[in-house]
């Protein structure tokens, strides 16, 4: 017994280090100056930690993540608040209400979530072009909120089945319409399910680079995830900035992810399971 | 359920029909028929028969060398064929050990990790890992005496280290959703087939893998769309290169029509695309389709 316990924590450690080292290395590079890395960043031989990488990656030249960033920040914001409230109506419509071509609405919901981005490219480019929201948050923000609707109205679909009636038929007796019942009674029982969904729409439109790589290119306006591959440098990759920024970049949903674990863990859950 | 009025269409769904309809429904409508139509209106199959034919696509030669590249068709077959089995299998081993080891859930959040970050910041990652001087990859392989390079940069190299350093990114999506699965078997299954004297190994293959069954369908049927649409790793670690040896459908797509201009050729490798991940999803259709 005792032999096996010893053999399970060998094991999980071997296999948590193949985790582990990657992680280290990146964050290794990244406060360690470029001439101590020729001999691998595990080499601690002479070893001066600072924050030089992180300020250049911030202050780079041609792609300055002190633009990226703030910008990354507005885009997911509003494409996490238009999206939820579009689908939390339609996720609690699709739940309690009877309708024709109810069926097909939710099987149209259901494909949506399989189609890949490339699918609809080429017609949303042309789109925004005549609509003049090229290289603009705005079009990028309705792109987003149009691609995330359906999977939140899935998820919050899923999450009202599981919501008895009772209360919401109480209320109704007391008199209160519809509507009423919904932004009173519902939405408010709803937020424990609508902080999961914003936990997830936000941290995949942070970390969105197709719509951004075919909508937005004013060097500006260009998100962080786009500055990433714009820092690497054409004949030699400079690993400690790159690193720097590579950390700052996955900070954000690391932080969303360690904030709302809870609520991630049980979005991911949801957004795959019913 | 209740019956709806117009009016409760007008304001709970409306808004979601609109964006749905016009920004995913209406585009994937015009992408299919740019597929089938020449610049003049006239139907047509020649884009298809292009697309087909093409090298990009499937290249014969380097089927018969057996060498990179051997085009995007077989480039994400091969993806699948190595990345699906082995992220369900490492995320399973994953749950399933991490639950009794020591510190166990420390390392669950930084395998984690891997699928939190942006995927530009994963493909950032695999350069990493399989880089000549910087890579933890080589240092390793240098402790076995074997020469280094960039795993990457190399034809015949460059699909397989992707394929890895996507196992790497992505196992923490099957370890979590199996490890949440774990939590729901009764220990008493266990307790009880100790007594009747079956070992850890038994119970892995007689409890443990049977009622978990169901989470492995959810499993595959995410990763098989995910590997499908893979795009942004190879966008930032190779950009399909060296010569396309690493190139997929998706990046396929982005080149032809953002590159070459030619929306015809690539609405083709779209609609293709889109053909596979919808087959891909056929599980997922059918449980909705049944309610």
């Amino acid at each position: 017994m005792k032999k096996g316990k010893i053999a399970v924590n060998v094991f999980g450690w071997i296999l948590g280090l193949v985790w582990l080292i990657p992680f280290m290395g990146v964050f290794m590079t990244a406060i360690r100056p470029m001439d101590e890395l020729l001999n691998g960043w595990w080499n601690l031989s002479s070893f001066h930690p600072n924050l030089r990488n992180f300020a250049q990656a911030w202050n780079h030249p041609t792609a300055p993540l002190s633009r990226g960033i703030p910008n990354s920040l507005i885009v997911a914001i509003f494409a996490t608040i238009f999206p939820i409230l579009i689908a939390t109506m339609a996720g609690y419509y699709l739940a309690r209400y009877t309708f024709p071509l109810k069926k097909l609405a939710y099987i149209t919901v259901v494909i949506t979530l399989a189609l890949p981005s490339q699918m609809v490219a080429i017609p949303l480019y042309e789109m925004l072009l005549k609509l003049n929201l090229l290289d603009s948050y705005v079009g990028l923000i309705l792109l987003h909120t149009a691609w995330g609707t359906p999977w939140i109205t899935f998820f919050m679909r899923n999450f009202y089945t599981t919501l008895p009636p009772e209360i919401e038929e109480a209320a109704r007796i007391d008199g209160a319409g519809d509507f009423r019942i919904f932004y009173k009674i519902v939405f408010p029982l709803s937020l424990p399910a609508i902080a999961s969904a914003a936990a997830l729409q936000f941290t995949w439109v942070w970390s969105s680079f197709f719509f951004e790589l075919i909508t937005i290119y004013t060097p500006e306006k260009l998100l962080a995830t786009q500055r990433i591959p714009l820092m690497r440098g054409v004949y030699h990759v400079d690993w400690g900035i790159l690193s720097a920024a590579a950390i700052m970049v996955m900070m954000v949903p690391i932080a969303v992810y360690l904030l709302l674990q809870k609520y991630y863990v049980r979005g991911m859950i949801g957004w795959s399971m019913k | 359920m209740r019956k709806s009025k117009l009016s409760h269409f007008l304001v709970f769904m409306l808004p979601a029909v609109i964006v749905i309809g016009v920004f995913v429904v209406y585009p994937c409508v015009r992408t299919t028929l740019l597929s089938f139509f020449d610049e003049n209106g006239h139907f047509t199959l020649r884009n298809y028969a292009e697309v087909l034919k093409s090298r990009d696509t499937i290249n014969s030669d380097g089927i018969t060398r057996g060498e990179f590249p051997l085009g995007t068709l077989l480039h994400n077959a091969i993806w699948i064929a190595i990345h699906l089995p082995l992220t369900i299998f490492i995320g399973l081993i994953a749950a399933v050990i991490l639950r009794k080891t020591w510190g166990g859930n420390l390392l669950k959040t930084f395998i984690f990790f891997g699928m939190v970050m942006p995927m530009i910041v994963g493909g950032v990652m695999i350069n990493f890992m399989f880089d000549e001087n910087v890579g933890i990859v080589n240092a390793f392989l240098r402790l076995f005496g074997m020469p280094s390079k960039t795993w990457t940069a190399h034809p015949e190299t460059a699909l397989f280290s992707l394929i890895l350093g996507s196992v790497w990114l992505w196992t923490g999506f099957s370890m979590t959703l199996y490890s949440a699965g774990l939590e729901t078997i009764p220990k008493d299954y266990y307790e009880a087939a100790s007594i009747d004297g079956a070992g850890p190994f038994v119970q892995f293959f007689k409890i443990t893998i049977p009622l978990l069954k169901p989470i492995t369908v959810v499993v595959a049927t995410m990763t098989l769309l995910w590997d499908l649409k893979i795009f942004d790793i190879v966008y930032v670690a190779t950009q399909g290169g060296p010569g396309g040896a690493s190139n997929v459908l998706a990046l396929q797509m982005y080149n032809y029509a953002f590159i070459e201009f030619n929306y015809g050729k690539a609405a083709v490798v779209a609609v293709l695309l889109t053909m596979f991940t919808l087959i891909a999803a056929i599980p997922l259709i059918k449980t909705a389709g049944e309610e």
